[in-house]
Parts: C-alpha cells; structure tokens; sequence
C-alpha cells in the first residue's frame, strides 16, 4: 500500500488556531501519512522562533466560552460574558484571555504548541512557509525555526496534487 | 495479560497519547506487547482507530474506575 498524504494550508496566528494544523498534521504522521504544512499569511505566526507571540482573542468571538481555569466547581462552570465593547477598551484584556487559556490547557492535560511542533518535526512533518507572505509582512528568515523550507503557490501544490487528503485552516 | 513495555498516558489529552504511543512503539521489536493507561475517554474510539490505520494489533481494551487499559501488539 502506497503511503497516503495529508496536506495542510495553516492561515491562523492565533493560539487556539495554532492547534487544529499540529494536531492533525502529527497524528496524521503516527498513522504514517506523508505529511506537509504550507504556512501562508497569519500562520507564519506558527513558525516563530518565539511562540509566545500567539495571543488568543475573544473579541468578536462569540463562540468562545469565557471560565475561569481556577477556583471552585460552581466558579469554574460561570461563563463570564463580557461585552465587545468592554473588552476592546480594558487595556491587557488579550493578555489576560491568553494566559487563562494556557491555564485551561495544562488543566486538561493539553499539549501546548510548542511541544506539539516539536513533535511534528521529530515525525518529519515538512513545514513550508510562503515565501511570499514572509516578505509581505517584513519577516526575515531568522525569524523562524530551522528546518523550514520556503516556497511559493506552485511548491504547495506539487505535494498537494498528490494528497490524500487536503485541508484549509 | 503478557507485556514487554509499559505507557502511562494518564492525565493526556487528545492527541498525545496517540503520539506517546506510536512513539513507545517504535522502539520495539515486532510482535512485542505494549501496555497503555489512559485516562482520555476519547482513547477508545482512537486507538482502535490507531490499530485500524497502522496495523499493530489491538489485543483487548477495557474500562476500568475512569481508567483505560489497552494492550497492542507491535507488527
């Protein structure tokens, strides 16, 4: 049986978006898929030597279930709704979210990002970033772990072409 | 039952005990047995996905006090 391949275009730079394109793209290696992540746009965010610049927001996402990660059950159950309006004028608003959430994270036994890149790269998981969007957005090569391969439209889809699977995120 | 090789994944979400898995596998030889503790009521349905998709065969499975005890053989 042919290897099968899972191709992965990862578009977010946030925290919580950080997970869906890690998750899949190393399980996907432990079930023996072939695998690549193209990272374009907000997802180069992903690559970053420093992956503390991944921030999560709640503004303007009504589906995000604001608890706090701490304290009593009946504490931890509240859903603290805060409006828009509140939080885009509370200066720290994001930085406290960010940190309750990777509080939540280590609650529940999540692995963070770090650790799940990591284990993307040790199960040979090739990260493409878009050259294109790298320059866009002023980003210099060094800012970004070693090990990337950096290419264009055309590169995504040579290995793409050939997927199994193909996902946008 | 027999194991050559113990994996406690307690306390691990989704995907890790997956990935400790394949990880404690690769180390051994084929046909040896490795035992996985998990407490992620998702590792059911997923290690029998694992099993499926890699070929190492799924011996038993079972739930026990909030625990779950798998047994998979290495191909």
């Amino acid at each position: 049986m042919d290897q099968k391949k899972l191709a992965i275009i990862a578009t977010k730079g946030t925290l919580d978006w950080a997970y869906p394109p890690f998750i899949l793209a190393s399980t996907a290696a432990a079930l023996d898929y072939e695998t690549q992540i193209f990272f374009t746009f907000y997802g180069l965010q992903l690559l970053r030597k420093d992956l503390s610049v991944l921030k999560v927001s709640p503004l303007g996402n009504p589906g995000m279930p604001m608890k706090m990660p701490f304290g009593p059950k009946w504490f931890r159950g509240l859903n603290w709704n805060i409006p828009n309006a509140v939080q885009s004028l509370v200066p720290g608003y994001e930085a406290v979210a960010t940190s309750l959430m990777k509080q939540t994270i280590k609650n529940n036994g999540v692995a963070t990002i770090p650790d799940l890149r990591e284990m993307c790269q040790e199960a040979d998981v090739k990260f493409i970033a878009c050259q294109m969007t790298v320059e866009l957005f002023g980003f210099e090569h060094s800012d970004f772990i070693d090990g990337l391969e950096y290419g264009g439209a055309a590169t995504f889809f040579e290995f793409a072409g050939e997927s199994d699977i193909c996902l946008y995120i | 039952m027999n194991f050559d090789k113990e994996l406690d994944a307690r306390g691990l979400n989704c995907p890790l005990p997956i990935l400790r898995c394949k990880k404690s596998l690769t180390d051994m030889p084929s046909g040896q047995v490795l035992k996985i503790v998990a407490t992620d009521p998702g590792a059911i349905k997923d290690f029998q996905a694992f099993s499926k998709q890699t070929g190492n065969e799924l011996l038993s499975s079972a739930e026990a006090g909030g625990e779950y005890t798998f047994f998979m053989k290495k191909k």
